[in-house]
């Protein structure tokens, strides 16, 4: 008599089999060589894209900083950890665009900015006033830098067109001319100003 | 909107389109066992796979075999994953000295890792040690991705064949998608990711003290190797809590297009690949023609809508598009691109904040999963789900002119339907039922993120999301056992109570013999076919969907027309 049977080996042990295989070599051996390959292809990205000052780091390209003193442009609004932009604790507000929370914030978070560019002509932009996705957003908008502008040339004793121009020095277009946003990295943006003023 | 936001999805769509014909014959000649380009570096490892199993590749599986196959794999992947989660302090790799998961999160973890969700309630960067971010999830990213590429496999075999009525062989179809398919493309992708920014190492996090005077630590991990293969298999589980949108795994806006693109790869290859089974790529083209208009239609949706904004924040003196819960470098138009292929697909990736979109440009996302995630849809179970909208379509064909169908020269019968019909119902049932139970529970409404209509969203998006495996989030709702638990069951349900009537279906249809076609024959070429197809599919998701979704979005667009808050 032909009894049915599984056309291969008992599909459990199989499967226990296939399990152990696979996680060695796409779990373990995968990550592994990638990390062996980028680290000498691309140290530079592979470790983090670190920034130094002297030897000392000072941050990484790609994760946006919380900046307290006047005399730096400062990011965006950011939700990720208790005082923002803590790369451990990552994400954004979630608030929905009816919320009350969120509008009443937004209006706080204009007030603030508003009364700390007092001298400033330039419009508002919109990324300024709202929170990132990430809460790690390394860059503002090129506006956004403009709006404070009037503010650092003032704290720093510049002018206002050395600032501008140091601001058009480190846009970044849009990739390939279409791919994303013009943009501008806080910290780049920050350490060309003390690279411009060092002393205020 | 702008042009420019425009040319992004242009070129990004004629990138797939291109990529479509190359790649889908490449498939085809893997999974028929035929030499390819890769089989002097592969077919030896291959060989050794199946001698370690004591497989042998030439010896097929009716449905039922296969789907023992997928199961007993899955039950093992379940358990593996499970484990590692409550016992990852006691492992290597663990520098930052992540505790061990609970049991509720654990088990909403493995299952979310292995049927392809990638539902996250934790943030990657403060739970998960690198073992278990690579050895489990990047793992189950891998195997999950190629189980359901197995599957879709043999579902075009089961609907294109006349000559036998098994399905193939289920360790040969894995195997092959792994060493053919997913690990060079991850190496290439992966690559090219650290190139444009994405970590790739072993540190512990590093200190850092800004300019400022501040202290940060900054994230570091295995990231790039992860974000390949998160995108290429459709997964969407974030290395880090904000996923795409992080500048760690998402960086440029080049390396945003790349992930678009490895998200929509695959399964718009598989469109010709299943032209190619049918021996009349016209077949292959109408799936992907009724997916293209599709994918517009809901990328023009959430790009007007982001575009314009929110009304109760311009009133306060700021104009522009809604840029809340969006990245800089990205914009817009990038942002809602990705969210709403993320959503086409079953990815699930997000390089925005889809709970801050507004009512109606968050509708597209929610409104793909809903229509079940066809436009091109997740690798592999985007295709097995749109071929039963193409029974489907063919059936009411059918009725229309009062012929019995048939598809593919193949008589479609009661069974077929009925089959067809039990996998459309796996989205309507978990996702509708468990929304209406969970806001009357007090477990289910303990942890919304929003109050109102929103919050009613919220949850509709999390049993939509859970139960078509998408992954994405309206992000506020936060997690608690309950929903550790129930949309862990959402997303068993939603991964293999689909998969068993559409390998089912296609063990049916093998081995029926072909009728000749005639004039009166419904072709499933036309661009009639199409038209008709598209309808079913907007119908279908449409009936069952608008009154939901009703109380949610539409009903929040009202109120931020009139300025209300909540």
């Amino acid at each position: 008599m032909k009894t049915a049977s599984l056309p291969n080996a008992w599909p459990l042990t199989t499967s226990a089999i296939y399990t152990v295989v696979t996680v060695v070599l796409l779990g373990i051996a995968y990550p592994l060589a990638m990390t062996g390959i980028a680290s000498l292809v691309f140290p530079h990205q592979a470790n983090g894209s670190l920034v130094t000052v002297g030897r000392k780091i000072v941050g990484s390209e790609h994760i946006g900083q919380l900046w307290t003193k006047p005399q730096y442009f400062t990011g965006r609004p950011s939700a990720a950890g208790k005082n923002g932009y803590d790369p451990t604790s990552t994400g954004g507000t979630n608030l929905a665009p009816t919320s009350k929370k969120l509008i009443e914030a937004t209006k706080a978070t204009i007030a603030a900015l508003r009364k700390a560019n007092p001298n400033t002509t330039r419009p508002l932009p919109m990324d300024l006033v709202t929170s990132s996705a990430s809460g790690i957003d390394p860059d503002i908008s090129p506006e956004a830098a403009a709006y404070q502008a009037q503010r650092i040339a003032d704290l720093r004793h510049v002018t206002l067109a050395k600032i501008d121009a140091t601001i058009a020095a480190h846009v970044r277009g849009r990739e390939f001319g279409f791919l994303g946003e013009p943009h501008v990295n806080v910290l780049e943006l920050n350490l060309a100003l003390d690279g411009i003023s060092p002393k205020y | 909107m702008t042009i420019v936001g425009w040319l992004q999805a242009a070129v990004l769509f004629a990138l797939v389109a291109l990529c479509t014909r190359p790649l889908g014959i490449y498939l085809a000649r893997v999974f028929c066992g035929e030499r390819t380009i890769l089989s002097p570096v592969f077919a030896r490892i291959e060989n050794g796979f199946y001698r370690l199993l004591r497989v042998d590749p030439e010896r097929e599986m009716t449905a039922t075999s296969y789907l023992l196959a997928l199961f007993a794999f899955s039950a093992v992947g379940l358990a593996y994953l499970y484990v590692l989660l409550r016992t990852q302090k006691y492992l290597p790799l663990n520098p930052q000295g992540f505790d061990n998961l609970a049991p509720d999160s654990a088990w909403n973890v493995a299952v979310s890792f292995l049927t392809n969700t990638n539902w996250q309630f934790y943030s990657g960067e403060s739970t998960m040690s690198y073992l278990t971010q690579m050895a489990g999830i990047g793992w189950h990213n891998f195997v999950s991705a190629a189980a359901g590429l197995a599957v879709a496999i043999a579902v075009i075999r089961g609907v294109t064949r006349t000559d036998r009525t098994t399905l193939g062989n289920f360790w040969v179809d894995m195997t092959r998608s792994l060493l053919y398919v997913l690990v060079p493309c991850s190496v290439v992708f992966g690559l090219v990711l650290v190139f444009t920014g994405v970590p790739q190492n072993f540190h512990a996090y590093t200190d850092a003290h800004t300019i400022d005077g501040m202290k940060q630590s900054i994230t570091q991990g295995p990231m790039a190797s992860q974000e390949a293969i998160k995108e290429l298999g459709t997964n969407g589980g974030g290395f880090v809590n904000a996923n795409s949108s992080s500048p760690n795994e998402n960086p440029t806006g080049l390396s945003n297009l790349l992930e678009m693109l490895a998200m929509f790869l695959i399964s718009a290859a598989l469109t010709y690949t299943y032209g190619r089974f049918t021996r009349d790529q016209r077949q292959g083209w109408a799936l992907f023609a009724a997916m293209s208009v599709l994918f517009i239609v809901g990328f023009a949706g959430a790009f007007t809508a982001e575009s314009a904004g929110n009304p109760i924040v311009h009133q306060l003196g700021v104009a522009g598009p809604n840029m809340e819960g969006k990245e800089a470098r990205f914009g817009v138009a990038a942002s809602t691109l990705f969210g709403t292929i993320s959503t086409d697909t079953s990815t699930g990736a997000v390089n925005s904040m889809h709970d801050s979109w507004t009512p109606l440009g968050g509708l597209v996302p929610l409104l793909n999963m809903q229509l079940g995630e066809i436009v091109f849809g997740g690798i592999g179970t985007g295709l097995y789900g749109m071929l039963i909208f193409v029974v489907l379509t063919v059936f009411i064909a059918g009725l229309m002119v009062g012929r019995t169908p048939e598809f593919l020269g193949k008589k479609i019968e009661r069974r077929e339907v009925q089959l067809a019909i039990l996998g459309v119902l796996v989205l309507p049932i978990f996702g509708l039922i468990g929304t209406a139970t969970s806001i009357v529970l007090p477990a289910g409404v303990a942890t919304l993120g929003n109050a109102g209509a929103h919050g009613f969203s919220e949850v509709l998006y999390a049993f939509s999301s859970a139960t078509e495996n998408n992954g994405s989030a309206f992000a506020g709702l936060g997690g608690n056992q309950y929903y550790n638990i129930v949309l862990g069951i959402a997303m068993l349900a939603g991964r293999f109570l689909f998969i068993i009537p559409a390998v089912a279906l296609a063990g049916s249809l093998a081995g029926k013999t072909s009728v000749p076609e005639t004039v009166g024959t419904f072709t499933t070429t036309s661009p009639i076919f199409v038209v008709l197809l598209l309808g079913v599919i907007v119908i279908v998701g449409l009936l069952t969907f608008v009154p939901a979704d009703a109380l949610g979005p539409i009903v929040e667009h009202l109120q931020m027309l009139q300025g209300k808050t909540l």
